[in-house]
């Protein structure tokens, strides 16, 4: 019972404290756009795959906190960027920037794309050349394949039979 | 017939590295983000020390040695978890150990200290995380070890374990203190 008091009147002095530190500093409306729209490329290194726009955590608030100041200042965008990419490298953009070790990241889509495409070219062009490979028939194959059309032949003519007598049934 | 058999392992091959790099993928810690500020000067600082709030320290005063930079916070849980190791790097003697105390109240580090004992030279005051923001702090604890000319060496991220004290800070503080 003793420690439910305790831990009621620990929350109680406790919330005016975490109240202070949901207000939002400046209420300026274009900088508040912004700031949402340009944390919105950035990633919240505590909270990670989440934007910095949308993050709860300390951190966000504070470089958001951070952010607001700079743009109250007249910072740039890019001034801004610059800032938090000298404190918390390249990884708090969620655009890697194209460098030296980026470029296969970025090149990488390509390179597949290029290499489907040439075994796209490469496995056609065989099947082509394959294609029109012609061997001369011997006279054995020349005789099966005569058997062969004239029994094609024959099952077609019956074929076209069954076909007349199903149209005579529907008539009928 | 064999060269035509092969053909069928090059999906398999290509299917084993990929397997490759995913399962690498899944033992890489995504929260150890690569510090920016590595070889670069340790930005400059000067604070209140916390148990004498009237004098301040500044980076500036560590000119010329190496030392370590442990940023901490009463209210850190894994601050208490290297803490231990803190307290017998602190009796070893062999690198001044500086805190910078991040976004705390000072009575609650003091008390903190009291508790569990005090590994530092001193303790900086950085009670609205500015400094921390400049160090790149985005997670407590974080250990920066810093060079005779005032050059960040190397960044601890999270808390400092037997192993990276061994085989990474202490190896580095020594190279650092010969040259």
């Amino acid at each position: 019972m003793k420690n439910i008091v305790l831990l009621v009147l620990v929350l109680l002095v406790q919330a005016p404290v975490m109240a202070k530190e949901a207000v939002p500093m400046a209420a300026d409306p274009v900088i508040e756009a912004r700031l949402m729209e340009l944390s919105e490329n950035l990633r919240c290194l505590v909270c990670q795959n989440q934007a910095l726009a949308g993050s709860d955590s300390d951190f966000a608030k504070d470089l958001r906190r951070e952010m607001r100041i700079m743009m109250k200042e007249g910072k740039t965008d890019q001034e801004i960027i610059d800032f938090l990419v000298q404190r918390f490298g390249d990884f708090i953009l969620f655009n890697p920037p194209v460098k030296s070790y980026t470029l296969l990241l970025w090149m990488g889509p390509l390179l597949l794309l290029l290499l489907g495409a040439t075994i796209l070219v490469l496995v056609l062009r065989r099947r082509g050349l394959a294609g029109n490979v012609t061997t001369p028939l011997s006279a054995a194959d020349h005789q099966r394949a005569e058997v062969l059309l004239r029994s094609l032949d024959a099952d077609a003519d019956q074929g076209d039979k069954t076909r007349d007598d199903k149209n005579e049934g529907h008539k009928s | 017939m064999i060269k035509q058999r092969l053909r069928f392992l090059v999906p398999l091959a290509l299917f084993i590295i990929m397997v490759a790099f995913l399962g690498r993928g899944l033992f890489l810690n995504p929260r150890e983000v690569p510090s920016p500020l590595i070889d670069k000067p340790a930005p400059a600082f000067e604070l209140g020390q916390l148990h004498n709030p009237q004098y301040n320290f500044a980076s500036r005063d560590m000119l010329g040695q190496v030392w370590l930079l442990n940023v901490w916070a009463s209210w850190c849980v894994s601050c208490r978890a290297e803490h231990p190791l803190l307290l017998q790097l602190a009796r070893q003697n062999v690198v001044p150990l500086y805190g910078l105390n991040y976004k705390d109240r000072p009575s609650d580090a003091i008390a903190w200290l009291n508790d569990l004992g005090d590994p530092y030279s001193l303790s900086a005051v950085d009670m609205n995380g500015r400094v921390g923001m400049d160090y790149g702090v985005y997670g407590v604890p974080e250990t920066y070890v810093i060079d005779k000319q005032g050059v960040i060496r190397y960044k601890q991220i999270g808390p400092v374990t037997p192993d990276a004290l061994k085989n990474k800070i202490l190896p580095l503080v020594r190279e650092l203190q010969a040259s």
